[in-house]
């Protein structure tokens, strides 16, 4: 009901409008009451979607605000620092950092590609029903709660990869300052593996999404110029979504950056930075899982919580990341490119 | 014009076929791994004692979880009653009002990144926010830290639930005389009421199982849940205190917690899917 310009000229209009507001008000008495009713609901539901931007400004704020005291007595020192000494109160998060670096660094090494030729098998190579059902296990993946993924890994995946993996890998690739030292089971690799099935189904999703969302036009004519299946994904479907592809990448890093309980059983839990990937070692989220609840003393919990703030900041990074490189994707297949 | 022979190409094509068969067989077998394993160590702990005895000190036998399973309910169910009308009332701004105003869009931001936000950092904030002022760990702090967590899982899907009822259902029930919250609860609601359902669901089945928001709220107790102001038991912690114990039974019990925990998520993660495939997206 659009009033055009040409009828803002139209004689007598606005008797018409108080005509028809008197005439809506006999037909509606409850009218004004309704529009206070609505005001009211509108305004609980903005309170309630501005909840969540202030949720996120009040972690950062209170992060910060707990951290003060650590941030004050180490400085930038503490986070190159490796010490990490309650009792003599020296407190620095290199370890933490490196080895959530680190970890995160495995799972994506082994979990992008693997996601990929599970999308690929998904979408071109099984038929429909297969896929279906291959698809819903492999989503399962990612509701199997983390502290599942930890119990099995400590009694079931450690075990497995301290007498099968490791030895193997250490008389192969022993070379390697990387593949160093006594297989204990547990320690970087072992939670790097896990972690990288833990992020496969998020990854394997947006990339299946991906996948599909190339115009079929663009497909077929791949395939009618004679292309060969991993030919029309690799020249044709990788590079129409690349975008979204990193995209979903970025996303499975934020996954695995905060990941805690199931790398706090299976890292080994040392503060200690080492060139071996046997050797235990310890995450940002493994520290707080392991140290908060009986840290005692201003500085020991504010260290844990700057550690807290340095693993928020990262993961809102990537999150940003993420969320803009996916939905430019999005954008840019919905607006036909 | 010569043709290339494409031998070579359709190797490297079988290959890459095969590789990609293969990891998703890997998939699926990492998947029946950790199932076999949880059912297999699992099962011999569900006892009936499981589910009725407090737990025993290490060295004396017997002895269940009642306590801790009691205590993750009442955690989750008061999570869900907090979490679920803000989650529902954000994704009503979302689709109904704000729609693609730069407020909304602020806010679907916010979701997304609440939702990638690393559960532990959630236990951190709420530590900070309400284990230090009431000086304790409480059932309260739980409650609040899995609450902020579905929060967003509510408050997304509810929004694209809600996107999808079709437009002439609103303009008939405002046509009626209306008013826009009573065509939004009634008429909408009930429209979108299977998906709306799943979204809960989701968030519910999300966080039954999460530990690290637990760890430093609602710590754990060996007792049953006398007040929500003290320290609250709950499955998930009970699993990691006793996985980390060097005593046997206690790990047993562990083992059934999780074979519990895991199939309590499993089933709502496949109903949540069921109820979504029966309605036409």
């Amino acid at each position: 009901m659009g009033i055009g310009p040409g009828m803002e000229e139209a004689p007598g209009l606005e008797r018409v409008h108080a005509e028809g507001a008197s005439r809506s008000a006999k037909l509606c008495p409850r009218g004004k009451a309704h529009f206070r009713e609505d005001a009211v609901f509108k305004g609980l539901s903005i309170g309630g979607s501005l909840l969540m931007p202030l949720l996120v400004a009040a972690i950062l704020v209170e992060l910060v605000w707990y951290s003060w005291p650590a941030l004050k007595h180490f400085g930038v020192g503490f986070l190159v620092s490796q010490e990490w000494n309650p009792v003599t109160q020296e407190f620095g998060a290199a370890s933490s950092i490196f080895g959530t670096l680190v970890s995160t660094l495995i799972a994506l090494l082994l979990a992008v590609p693997l996601s990929l030729a599970v999308a690929l098998f998904l979408v071109e190579l099984a038929p429909p029903p297969v896929s279906r059902v291959v698809g819903t296990l492999i989503e399962l993946l990612a509701a199997i709660p983390s502290i599942i993924y930890g119990m099995w890994g400590l009694f079931v995946f450690a075990p497995f990869m301290a007498d099968y993996v490791q030895p193997a890998l250490g008389k192969t690739l022993g070379f390697l300052p990387l593949f160093q030292g006594p297989p204990l089971g547990i320690g970087m690799l072992t939670a790097g593996i896990i972690l990288a099935f833990m992020i496969l189904p998020f990854i394997c999703a947006i990339t299946r999404d991906v996948y599909l969302l190339v115009p079929r036009t663009v497909r077929e004519s791949a395939f009618g110029m004679g292309a060969t299946t991993w030919e029309v994904t690799y020249q044709v479907i990788i590079p129409y979504g690349l975008v979204g592809i990193i995209g979903a990448v970025f996303l499975g890093l934020g996954r695995a950056l905060g990941e805690t309980m199931a790398v706090t059983f299976v890292i080994g839990n040392a503060h200690r930075v080492s060139a071996s990937l046997f050797a235990p070692g310890n995450s940002i989220a493994s520290t707080l899982a392991n140290e908060f609840a009986e840290a005692t003393g201003t500085l020991y919990v504010s260290s844990l919580i700057e550690l807290g703030l340095v693993l928020f900041l990262i993961t809102y990074l990537v999150q940003m990341t993420a969320q803009f490189l996916v939905r430019r994707f999005y954008r840019a297949w919905s607006a036909g490119l | 014009m010569k043709l290339r022979p494409p031998t070579g190409r359709l190797l490297v094509n079988r290959l890459v076929s095969l590789l990609s068969a293969g990891a998703a067989l890997l998939g699926l077998a990492v998947l029946a791994w950790i199932l076999a394993g949880v059912v297999a160590r699992g099962l011999g702990a569900l006892t009936p004692a499981l589910f009725i005895h407090l737990p025993a000190p290490p060295g004396v036998p017997g002895g269940g979880l009642a306590n801790a399973i009691v205590g993750t309910l009442v955690m989750t169910l008061a999570a869900t009653a907090l979490a679920v009308p803000l989650g529902l009332l954000a994704g009503v701004y979302l689709s109904e009002f704000g729609q693609d105003s730069r407020l909304a869009d602020q806010s679907r931001f916010s979701a997304n990144v609440l939702m990638g936000m690393p559960s532990i950092i959630i236990g951190v904030f709420v530590y900070a926010l309400v284990v230090i002022p009431m000086g304790k760990f409480s059932g309260w702090a739980g409650i609040a830290a899995l609450a902020i967590i579905m929060f967003p899982i509510v408050a997304r899907t509810a929004e694209d639930m809600i996107r999808l009822v079709p437009n002439t259902l609103r303009e008939a029930g405002l046509a009626l005389g209306a008013p826009r919250w009573q065509v939004t609860l009634a008429i909408i609601f009930r429209a979108a009421r299977a998906g709306l359902v799943t979204g809960v669901l989701l968030a519910i089945a999300r966080v039954s199982g999460e530990t690290a928001p637990l760890l430093f709220t609602a710590l754990n107790s060996p007792y049953w849940v006398s007040s929500l102001s003290e320290p609250t038991p709950n499955l998930t912690v009970t699993i990691f205190n006793y996985a980390m114990s060097p005593y046997p039974d206690w790990q047993q019990l562990a083992w059934g917690g999780s074979l519990l925990i895991t199939l309590g998520v499993l089933a709502l993660t496949l109903l949540t899917r069921f109820s979504l495939r029966d309605k036409p997206r």
